[in-house]
């Protein structure tokens, strides 16, 4: 067994928080830039450039690139031969108390309510995260921060296929999921896609697809190729930057998938914003 | 580039196309959802409401704290659709302008004809760079609100688009439902 502190990981959560609320990740930037390079739409590219321009502004002052700075979700893979100590403490009161910590130093925005319907009071700390932990062999903690905006989240949808259904019926549902996200969801989208498992393992599928990097591809060429079609097709839908025209909608689709029940076909499009805050830890 | 300066007037407001980029100075009020509910409760019951709406601008934000030396943290907007049921009884008791991002829906869109107002659209996710354009903020109702609370903010050439104006145009390629 390997003995990692608590406090140990209590910090690094904290600096993943900090970090990701205000430095926009290397590969969202290299894909706005290359988006504004391409853009062929004059105001489009002039919405990139700030866009471009607030990214920078952001890690120079210490200042978060978006007001929203999220609702922390976070996985962790966990390995079988770590041992937290003190031993009353769990792996989740660490990452809770490196959020709370992390977004009350970094002065980002504590966007929790502690009820979602019968009085919505803020809990004050941006936490509970939302926390996935996986255990996995080996002596090392991988922690992964989405610092995840409301507005992008609000357009996220689920839907059961038929077993028997297209690749195109399914294409064209996740098309049109990205359109009506419009100019509401922060445009050029990230969009993340689910396909398969059951209900609850098809959506988090599409938000583990916005961890991978943007210039990663499926291992899968079927679905790296369906990832490079979507693209295509939800750029030319001209929504582009701020929804008002242009030919960058979205930088990046990326499709995760697993198997399922020989009845279904379950999809789920996990919409994300443009500030894409991704940011991971190994202890 | 026009410079607008709030409050906003009938002049000033029809002066303004779909489209149109603006720099925005004076003083402009922050409003979420939870703020608009209470104002628009307060209104319903007829009672005086904690900031002056003739003629007034409501910027839907909810900011990062400001960080020693900073007036305000990260100021962008949030989505103005939310804000869909509230804002025509605002504009009928007077409100002239509102800044968010995003699609507003028919009833807003009546409401800016009938009223003679205006709905600015700011870059969403953009908030370090808009917060540059804030001068001072303070808070001045619902203080329990936190980052909802109504603040008062001094602009000082704020960047925004028409994005939909008084005579029913809007700068946007979907116009939403």
């Amino acid at each position: 067994m390997r003995t990692i502190q608590f406090d140990k990981i209590v910090s690094e959560v904290e600096k993943l928080c900090t970090t990701a609320g205000t430095q926009l990740p290397q590969d969202v930037l290299t894909a706005l830039q290359q988006a504004e390079k391409k853009e062929s739409n004059a105001s489009a590219k002039k919405i990139l450039n700030q866009l471009i321009e607030n990214a920078k502004l952001a890690k120079l002052q210490n200042i978060p690139i978006c007001q929203d700075t999220g609702l922390a979700v976070v996985f962790v893979q966990l390995g079988s031969m770590v041992s937290i100590q003190p031993e009353s403490k769990t792996i989740i009161d660490a990452v809770n108390a490196g959020v709370s910590s992390g977004y009350e130093k970094g002065y980002l925005r504590k966007s929790v309510v502690a009820q979602p319907l019968n009085n919505r009071k803020n809990t004050g700390t941006n936490t509970p995260a939302v926390i996935h932990t996986q255990i996995v062999g080996g002596d090392k903690i991988k922690i992964t921060l989405l610092a995840k905006g409301g507005g992008c989240e609000n357009k996220s949808q689920f839907k059961m296929f038929l077993p028997t259904d297209s690749a195109e019926k399914i294409s064209d549902w996740i098309v049109n999921v990205v359109a009506s996200a419009g100019a509401d969801a922060c445009p050029p989208f990230i969009v993340g896609v689910g396909l398969g498992g059951d209900f609850e393992q098809c959506c988090l599928l599409s938000k583990i697809a916005l961890t991978r990097n943007l210039d990663s591809k499926n291992s899968d060429p079927f679905y790296a190729q369906m990832e490079k079609q979507l693209l295509q097709k939800i750029n030319s839908l001209n929504i582009g930057p701020a929804g008002m025209g242009g030919d960058t909608t979205a930088l990046g689709c990326l499709i995760e998938t697993a198997p399922c029940h020989i009845a279904s076909l379950p999809v789920a499009v996990n919409i994300e914003c443009h500030a894409h805050r991704h940011a991971w830890v190994e202890i | 580039m026009k410079k607008i300066i709030t409050p906003l007037t009938d002049e000033i407001v029809r002066s303004l196309k779909a489209g149109d980029e603006v720099a925005i100075s004076g003083v402009v009020y922050t409003a979420r959802d939870a703020a608009h509910k209470r104002l628009c409760e307060l209104i319903e019951q007829d009672k005086k409401l904690p900031i002056p709406l003739q003629g007034s601008v409501i910027y839907f934000v909810g900011p990062t704290p400001a960080p020693p030396g900073k007036v305000i943290g990260s100021a962008g907007p949030t989505t103005s659709s939310r804000m869909d049921n509230f804002s025509p009884i605002l504009l009928a008791a007077g409100l002239k302008g509102m800044i968010g991002k995003g699609y507003r829906g028919d009833a807003v869109r009546e409401s800016l004809k009938k009223y003679c107002a205006v709905h600015f659209a700011a870059l969403g996710g953009a908030g370090a760079l808009l917060s540059q354009y804030i001068i001072s903020a303070e808070v001045v109702a619902y203080e329990d609100l936190g980052t909802e609370a109504i603040r008062k903010l001094e602009l000082k050439d704020f960047p925004a688009i028409v994005a939909y104006d008084s005579f029913g145009n809007t700068v946007f390629k979907k116009v939403g439902k």
